[in-house]
């Protein structure tokens, strides 16, 4: 006990030592937080912009008649301001998307997590990756000068157009900004993001359900097909959610190739605006604060974010129902 | 035909040769993804890379389609991409850090998280109404190369959090618990154990990030990204102390996708001849950036056995 005061001295240097650790930890903690809360940030941001801003053209015009008005000329004279055509455009050039995505993404996902051999799947995968990385201003230019033409080239099939051949089975002719060719290029690139998710799902089957199946006496494709496609339901659901939202809010294939006038059809051989070509269009030309070009944009943005929101829902309560556990 | 010898084989069969054209459909299916990604590329370099040349990469847009070339674009691309690798990748990682090792199981990291999953399906285009409303209005930051950098930055964000959580995750907790053994505090634990494991997997994260902002177009022309640009920012080195200028940060821009935007969307031939040499290089950049991505994770996964 000679040493008694430089034990307390010891001790004393030792909390001090402590306290600014555990200041300091507290300090660094404080600032991963604020990172953290970063992201919330922009989403509370985004929300409050596009209803502050889009709120003066609601001044103008009632909502009953921005959802049902059939004519989208907010800056002509006299403007008319109903949104249907370009939710129109939006829907059309989706459904041409959804149409080659489902199937092509449902399938490659399969066959990969069920049929193929893993040396092809090694090739496979980052083939699928590469096109879900390619820019998508390349797609568009994609779409206009090489689908759209082999399209056309399609719709001629004897050197004669198949409206003036058979006017009465195809009225209509294919124009060369339309929503076909568009919808087609946005479909081959959603194919690697459902692939991608919904093979993941199947692939987390526990294969104890596989094994079961071939021991009744199933083949591999009723094993894929009616076992492992059901159990993984819930995340297949999940990845379709995610291509439809990427459908919706892709913007510059269609601002390319599907020309940018708002028209109310459901016709896919027709171009058309959507609710981004539109948001692109207004935006190339110069739009100050404040003006009427501003608020329709914001007003667009909103319908947008709802309709992405709107989808994200119904995929949850839908994977959720849907959800299998083992 | 139940019972019988022949009418089970005869099931057999039939199912058996479901299966087999199952096999082929999907093999056709990768086929026709493949076909297409060698059709995008051919068409591009059948059209662009005869416009590939010196001058090209040397010359500022022009209205003679043969004059013009994409030295702005590409300065204003690589000066863009500085800006939000600086913001993404601190404030990504970050938070990664934070959600998977630090955060508690309340609703506030409940909520950060739904948040991050749903930020990731907002349309890109809604980033650049956003940019447009907060950085341009509000925060009077201008059609500028600092606005472009932060737009984008929030747009990759998602991606940089998620791959840094995935990395953290994969990473045993015994050399967590053994950090806490000898004494380390928490960030101690966190900086010199559990980061330099994970920065491998956190990189492919990153560049997978920045592969697709160097792509992204929509949200720049919202914010009134310029497609003429013809002078270069100003230099980021000075001769005189402190030998660095953030000026370029203040200066207009125009990046790669928006220079081939404004091509293609011309309708004489010569200028969509022109787009197609940036999109030469605008695939070749991603096509290049996703193989390191690629590569880099196929042999941390190899390299690393737990």
């Amino acid at each position: 006990m000679v040493d008694q005061p430089l034990a307390v001295a010891a001790r004393s240097l030792f909390y001090r030592k402590k306290r600014h650790r555990d200041l300091r930890q507290r300090f660094i903690e404080v600032l991963l937080f604020l990172a953290a809360l970063s992201s919330v940030l922009t989403t509370i941001a985004i929300m409050v912009l596009l209803v502050t801003e889009s709120l003066p053209l609601f001044e103008k015009v009632s909502i009953i008649e921005f959802i049902t008005g059939r004519d989208w000329a907010p800056l002509f004279d006299p403007p008319r301001y109903g949104i249907l055509p370009l939710i129109c455009g939006t829907f059309v050039t989706s459904m041409v998307a959804l149409f080659v995505a489902i199937p092509m993404g449902t399938i490659a996902a399969m066959y990969l997590s069920e049929f193929a051999a893993p040396k092809l799947r090694e090739v496979a995968k980052p083939v699928l990756e590469i096109l879900a990385g390619i820019p998508t201003v390349v797609y568009g230019y994609f779409a206009l000068l090489f689908v759209t033409p082999v399209l056309q080239m399609l719709y001629s099939p004897f050197g004669e157009k198949l409206s003036e051949w058979l006017p009465d089975i195809f009225p209509y002719e294919l124009e060369g900004f339309n929503m076909l060719g568009p919808g087609i290029v946005m479909g081959i690139m959603i194919t690697p993001t459902i692939s991608s998710i919904s093979e993941d799902a199947m692939r987390a089957v526990p294969v104890e359900l596989r094994e079961g199946s071939y021991a009744t006496g199933a083949t591999r494709f009723q094993t894929a097909w009616k076992v492992v496609f059901p159990a993984a339901i819930s995340g297949i659901i999940a990845s379709y959610i995610l291509g439809i939202s990427r459908a919706v809010g892709e913007t510059m294939i269609v601002a390319v190739a599907a020309g940018l006038q708002p028209t109310l059809t459901l016709n896919p051989l027709r171009p058309a605006a959507t609710i981004t070509t539109y948001i692109v269009q207004v935006s190339l030309g110069d739009t100050p604060h404040g003006t009427i070009g501003y608020q329709t944009i914001f007003a667009a943005g909103l319908t947008l974010v709802l309709l992405t929101l709107f989808f994200n829902v119904i995929g949850y309560f839908l994977s959720r129902r849907f959800r299998e556990t083992y | 035909m139940q019972g019988s010898l022949a009418g089970v084989r005869g099931n057999i069969q039939r199912r058996q040769l479901w299966s087999a054209i199952f096999a082929i459909v999907g093999l056709l299916v990768l086929f026709i993804a493949i076909i297409v990604l060698l059709a995008l590329i051919l068409q591009l370099a059948i059209q662009g890379v005869p416009r590939l040349s010196w001058a090209f990469f040397t010359s500022f847009p022009s209205s003679k389609a043969e004059e013009a070339g994409i030295l702005s674009a590409l300065v204003g691309t690589a000066l863009v991409m500085l800006v939000t690798a600086f913001t993404a990748i601190p404030i990504g990682i970050a938070s990664g850090i934070y959600l998977e090792e630090y955060a508690r199981k309340n609703w506030i990291a409940a909520l950060i998280e739904i948040n991050v999953t749903n930020l990731a399906g907002v349309p890109s285009i809604v980033y650049g109404l956003l940019a447009m409303g907060l950085f341009k209005s509000a925060l009077q930051l201008g059609e500028s190369v600092l606005t472009a950098g932060l737009t984008l930055a929030l747009l990759i964000l998602p991606v940089v959090i998620v791959t840094t959580r995935e990395a953290l995750r994969a990473i045993p907790s015994g050399l967590r618990e053994a950090a806490y053994a000898l004494g380390a505090s928490k960030w101690q634990m966190v900086w010199d154990h559990i980061l330099p494991y994970a920065s491998g997997s956190i990189l492919t994260g990153i560049i997978i990030g920045l592969s697709r902002a160097i792509g992204e177009t929509a949200p720049l022309i919202t914010i009134g990204a310029l497609t003429f640009i013809s002078f270069l920012p100003p230099s980021p080195f000075k001769s005189d102390f402190p030998f660095l200028s953030f000026d370029w940060v203040r200066s207009p821009f125009t990046v790669m996708p928006i220079q081939m935007f404004n091509w293609v969307s011309r309708p004489e031939p010569e200028f969509q001849l022109n787009a197609a040499a940036a999109g030469v290089i605008l695939v070749a950049l991603t096509l290049l950036m996703n193989g390191l991505a690629i590569y880099l994770r196929y042999r941390f996964r190899k390299g690393v056995k737990w």
